[in-house]
């Protein structure tokens, strides 16, 4: 067997090459032919009418092809952007999706809404342009909070949505979770914000538009994490061109975390623009353009209220949450804070009763949408501060709490929605206690004080629903399109293999990870299997990478194509060696008849199939399959997360001494890829726990729009991490996999916060905990 | 950016006139604040006039007092054997590896921005602004928000900086763009004690004279907690009100008298 | 409009650029050498470090027709020939990059970490290096393996 690269093997990664020595192409250094640029003309204003746009003097300028406008794109047809996912209220009535042009046509209401479009010679002479563009608003007021924007009187962002209130939305049984927690021993009550984040992929969203007038066809190379969504959307709804008539491909791309999933106006805008100037049009956004514009995460405030029996069972737990949604819906907004949030909200307990109400409103702010994690951190967030507040508050220990309540019998049906099939919560809470040296925490803490630092411990044990999800389950819930996955496989008159798929890499690793599935199967050397994705053209059709569901769905779609290589592969043989079907086995390098000498060379079956000489009567050549794989239910990777912290308490600064991960993501394919996702989410949950919010005034002015003032995670402001496995296989895909591409970022947060809180003695702390926020809550507690 | 003429001089003269030449033009030295300026069209100076050809890189010491040429590069101050352990270390803080290679000292006091490190030493040194036309003591060269005693056309040649006894900097980085959230840098000479106060004040850097009195008379972080710091006048953003700035220059002013 | 000349990865190379024109822009517009990348605009993520003389520097902050006569060495001259350079082998074998955009301006900070330590006969902690660092943003690997990356070929440059 092939052991060094199969399931299980820390195989170095196939693609690295490229990317360490500067060869790796992304979207950005891909340049056309009289390649032409596009800058964007953007509101300054949160919340404006647009009465007139002057482009006279930044058409005159030298170097600039045109300069385009929002009412020039709708009367060419451009559709409106959408929300591909319906949610509708408790009252039965649609969620009000207010218009959404890729260019404002009378409206801004965000900062950073473009309303025109200039195309140049070159990137300076576009931006410098856009300048020159003399737009007249009539500014009106803005609101940037959720909350506020609920008020009575506050500034309306769409017309439609009246209290700016897109849907109002409940889940569970609130009559017996209200009962349930007013015969409680003790009930435990917690206010809590989930702080807005911006997702900063390195490499910011890029779109090189070309339109070839001859064919009346459309090229997009762009940054994105599912480019056949892309087309169908930009095809279906923005009417930019049919499918058969767009081809979208998604080069090397530098991280998405969620924000690349959608389908944003500055594309859209190029492929028009690339018709109406007949140059290819290029646009790169700068960083700060990307504070303005990517779609940002989380912007929960929620009020929950947990009971407890006098055995400390959880007897109920409600929900109160408020999302913030920014100025338009964005593609998977909706589905954000209702299926993605509510449903985990059992956490890994065992309860009753659980009621969760969800109202989404509109401000003028960016739109927000999944990030990393996607709701499920939201959960996680609210779910686990509330228990170990609640551990506090009732005086035991927190672990034990939590050994309480959870989980044991699987599948074990929540109140809300999720089914969860398999999983052994207290085996990661005790390894992770085990590898925490939790025993050893007081001694450390001891000589904290004795230099003067306050030290803490906090928990975290997370689950989320990955893989998502069964089409015919998220269409019942409202999800415009399936959400399987598709998958090619081409074995090669030589024996070497191609594997299409519809997932895409842009960090995940795909190239090794996927390969490592076909050598195992084959029994085949891993240079020998190439990894394709990301072009319309090449693969037929896939639903993309997010929602950690390139392994449980991308890898299962393969699995079963290959299923059906394998069995085409025992046919060819089993008839050119004269022998049985069932006797035919594949290994090393070979296909043999078992137990004899009879074998024939792996590149022997393909260039049978191929050249077609002599084949079993009625097959059809070749030597190539596929499948769409559509998942049974979705996966449900957990853990425990155990953080601790040393506080500085004269600055409130906060060190993270030790931070121990022990997750069940099923079966684990390449261990190192699977443990640098965990460091990267647990990474970006600390950044979210001690460093990263998006801040806009009251107004909608964005504070926070560079890395001057918002705060990226940096190699000093981190630990290494201690991270291990504790594995249940699932029995709901064919590799048994969970997924693992979202757990850090959704665990770690509230062992951050919860291990803070211990070590200062205040509960009453918000994310992110900087330094000022830290020594506020010490001040309030008199230390 | 928008276009700009760039010149590099091989003399003062040449560079003073340069510069007068242009409708806009502006001195660029290390650039890592200006060309970021530029970059995001908040400033488009007609002319660049590189100061780097003029030969005013190198740190030299002599009879005790050690002269840092004005676009010596942070790095350079950072493992100097010459300077005061508190510069090097102050140097060695300054943004990061590769904006130490090209940040020069000059360009940093220039700019004079309220949360740059520089200004602290300078202040907290005693130090003089040497240029082509005139010496300025600290305390009279530091006017405001990136504003100094400098004339349009003068050039910084160097820094000189005055022996002292004992000196300390300690710093607390602003999250985010790791600028000063509030240093402090403490010196003691036989002209009296120094406490400069950077990323604190709405007027710029600042010598804190109630800390001053303390140290003065007792070199000890001890001294530090009987003073009173004002809010008043103090900075506030997000990453610090001003409450919490005046407790970081507490308790920086001691760290830096324990580390000098 | 300037005539530069440049020694760039060993090789010579005149152009004539405007004299706005970054050290960046000039690679990776002029020269075609995308491996520099631009991840900000105010000085901080280090996507676009190359070493300017054997110093690292982020070309997105100098403008190229300051560099007149100099050599610059980017992320696709560090290794010799097919010879990857010891930096780059410990990137792949550690699992120090995932999505790759900062990894070219890693590599070259990383290059210059090293060899300012070695020279200096200092040994760098995981502290030191993680200090070392703080000029580079990496969003997807959370840094533990980059950290182990350099390392390791601190040991072996």
């Amino acid at each position: 067997m092939n052991a060094n690269v199969g399931i299980g093997a820390r195989v170095k990664r196939k693609e690295d090459r490229r990317f360490i020595t500067g060869k790796g192409k992304y979207t950005d250094d891909v340049r056309v032919e009289n390649q032409a640029y596009a800058a964007f003309v953007r509101s300054p204003h949160a919340h404006a009418r647009v009465k007139s746009i002057d482009t006279s003097a930044a058409l005159a300028a030298e170097g600039v092809i045109d300069v385009l406008n929002g009412k020039q794109l709708t009367g060419d047809g451009i559709g409106n952007i959408i929300c591909g996912w319906a949610i509708t209220s408790k009252d039965g009535s649609p969620m009000n999706m207010g218009p959404w042009s890729a260019l404002a046509t009378d409206r801004v209401r965000y900062v950073g809404d473009a309303v025109a479009v200039v195309v140049a010679e070159s990137a300076a002479v576009a931006r410098r342009a856009a300048e020159l563009v003399e737009v007249d608003y009539e500014v009106l007021p803005g609101v940037s909070s959720a909350v506020k924007a609920m008020n009575k009187g506050a500034p309306q962002v769409h017309d439609n949505a009246p209290g700016n209130l897109i849907y109002d939305w409940e889940i569970g049984d609130a009559a017996a979770t209200d009962a349930a927690l007013a015969k409680a021993a003790h009930v435990t009550e917690l206010c809590l914000t989930n702080n807005r984040l911006a997702p900063n992929p390195m490499e910011t969203r890029s779109a090189v538009a070309i339109y070839d007038e001859s064919e009346d066809h459309y090229t997009l190379y762009t940054t994105s994490q599912n480019p056949h969504v892309a087309r169908l959307v930009l095809s279906a709804f923005y009417n930019v061109a049919p499918e058969h008539k767009l081809r979208v491909i998604a080069p090397d791309v530098g991280g998405g975390f969620g924000s690349k999933i959608y389908i944003y106006p500055e594309e859209i805008t190029c492929l028009w623009a690339s018709m109406k100037t007949g140059r290819s049009v290029k646009w790169t956004s700068d960083r700060s353009e990307a504070f303005m514009t990517d779609a940002h995460g989380r912007d929960h405030s929620s009020v929950a209220k947990i009971g407890f029996d006098a055995n400390n069972r959880i007897v109920g737990l409600k929900v109160d949450t408020v999302a913030n949604f920014g100025a338009y819906m964005s593609l998977f907004s909706s589905a954000v804070p209702t299926y993605l949030y509510a449903t985990l909200l059992s956490g890994q307990y065992d309860i009753a009763n659980i009621h969760c109400n969800v109202r989404a409103v509109y401000t003028n702010t960016v739109p927000v949408d999944a990030y990393r994690g996607a709701g499920r951190p939201e959960a996680c967030y609210l779910v686990e501060r509330i228990i170990e507040t609640a551990a506090r508050e009732l005086k035991v220990d927190p672990a034990e709490l939590r050994r309480t309540n959870f989980i044991r019998s699987f599948p074990h049906q929540t109140p809300v929605i999720m089914n969860y099939d398999v999983g052994d919560f207290d085996a990661n809470l005790e390894q992770a206690i085990k590898a925490a040296d939790v025993a050893g925490f007081a001694k450390r803490k001891a000589a904290s004080a004795k230099a003067g630092k306050l030290r803490g411990l906090g928990y975290s044990s997370y689950i989320e629903a990955c893989g998502i999800a069964p089409s015919a389950a998220v269409g019942s819930l409202g999800a415009g399109v399936g959400l399987w996955e598709s998958a090619e496989v081409r074995v090669n008159p030589v024996g070497t293999i191609e594997i299409l798929t519809g997932s895409h890499s842009h960090g995940q690793g795909h190239e090794t990870t996927f390969a490592q599935i076909v050598a195992e199967r084959f029994d085949l050397p891993i240079e020998n299997i190439s990894i394709v994705h990301g072009d319309t053209d090449k693969v037929q059709f896939g639903m993309g990478t997010y929602g950690s569901r390139s392994g449980a769905v991308g890898m299962s779609a393969i699995v079963r194509a290959m299923d059906k290589v394998e069995a085409k592969v025992k046919k060819i043989a089993a008839h050119v060696l004269e022998a049985s079907e069932d006797d035919i086995v594949i290994e090393g390098g070979q296909v043999k008849v078992a137990g004899t000498d009879k074998a024939m060379g792996w590149h022997e079956v393909g260039l049978s199939a191929y050249t077609a000489h002599n084949l079993p009567p009625d097959m059809e050549p070749g030597l190539k399959e596929s499948a769409f794989y559509d998942p049974a239910n979705f996966t449900f990777p957990a853990g425990t997360y155990i953080c601790e912290v040393e506080v500085d308490p004269e600055t409130g600064a906060v060190r993270i001494d030790r931070f121990t991960a022990s997750d069940d993501f099923g079966t684990i394919i390449n261990p190192m890829i699977v443990e640098g996702q965990v460091h990267g989410g647990i990474a970006q949950g600390i950044g979210q726990a001690l460093l990263e919010q998006v801040i806009y005034d009251e107004n909608g002015q964005l504070i926070t729009g560079s890395y001057m003032d918002y705060a990226m995670p940096r190699a000093d402001d981190l630990p290494s991490y201690s991270v291990h496995h504790a594995s249940t296989v699932c029995p709901n895909n064919p590799l048994g996999i969970k997924g693992c591409g979202e757990a850090g970022a959704i665990g770690s947060p509230p062992a951050v916060i919860n291990a803070i809180t211990d070590a200062i003695g205040n509960n009453n702390l918000s994310m992110p905990a900087t330094p000022l926020a830290v020594w506020k809550a010490l001040q309030a507690a008199g230390k | 950016m928008y276009p700009t003429k760039y010149h590099k001089p091989a003399a003062v003269d040449a560079a003073v006139k340069a510069l007068n030449s242009g409708d806009d033009a502006k001195f660029l030295a290390g650039g890592q604040t200006l060309l970021a300026t530029m970059k995001q069209h908040l400033a488009s100076p007609s002319d660049l006039v590189d100061v780097r050809g003029l030969g005013l890189s190198g740190i030299k010491k002599a009879g005790g007092v050690v002269s840092v040429g004005a676009t010596t590069v942070h790095a350079a101050v950072a493992s100097s054997a010459d300077v005061h352990p508190a510069l090097a270390k102050l140097a060695a803080g300054i943004g990061d590896p590769m904006v130490r290679n090209m940040g020069t000292i000059g360009g940093s006091i220039a700019n004079n921005d309220p949360a740059a490190d520089y200004p602290a030493g300078v202040l907290g040194m005693g130090a003089t602004v040497v240029t082509n036309r005139r010496q300025i003591a600290a305390d009279d060269y530091f006017e405001g928000l990136f504003t100094t005693a400098l004339e349009e056309d003068e050039i910084i040649t160097a820094v000189a900086f005055p022996q002292v006894e004992r000196a300390g900097y300690a710093k607390f980085k602003q999250p985010a763009s790791r600028f000063c959230l509030v240093g402090v840098f403490v010196s003691k000479s036989a002209s009296g004690v120094r406490v400069a106060v950077t990323g604190a004040g709405s007027d710029g850097v600042f010598r804190h004279k109630g800390l001053e009195a303390a140290l003065a008379k007792s070199w000890t972080p001890a001294a530090v907690d009987s003073v009173e710091v004002s809010e008043d006048g103090l900075l506030s953003d997000i990453h610090g009100d001003t409450a919490y700035r005046a407790n970081l220059i507490k308790v920086l002013a001691k760290r830096a008298v324990a580390a000098s | 409009m300037t005539k530069l000349i440049m020694t760039v990865n060993g090789k010579k190379v005149s152009r004539d650029v405007p004299d706005e024109t970054l050290l960046s822009e000039f690679l990776r517009e002029s020269l075609r050498l995308t491996g520099t990348h631009v991840g900000c605009d105010t000085t901080q993520c280090g996507a676009c470090v190359v070493h300017v003389n054997g110093t690292a520097v982020k070309s997105c902050s100098v403008l190229a027709v300051s560099l007149n006569g100099e050599s610059v060495t980017t992320i696709e001259g560090l290794a010799d020939g097919g010879q990857l350079h010891p930096m780059q082998k410990a990137f792949n074998d550690n699992h120090g990059l995932q999505c790759g955009f900062c990894t070219p301006g890693m590599i070259m900070a990383s290059v210059d970490l090293v060899a300012k330590a070695k020279a200096a006969g200092r040994k760098l902690s995981e502290d030191d290096i993680r200090h070392g660092l703080e000029g580079n943003i990496c969003r997807c690997t959370g840094y533990h393996n980059i950290v182990k990356a350099v390392a390791q070929a601190a040991s072996e440059m």
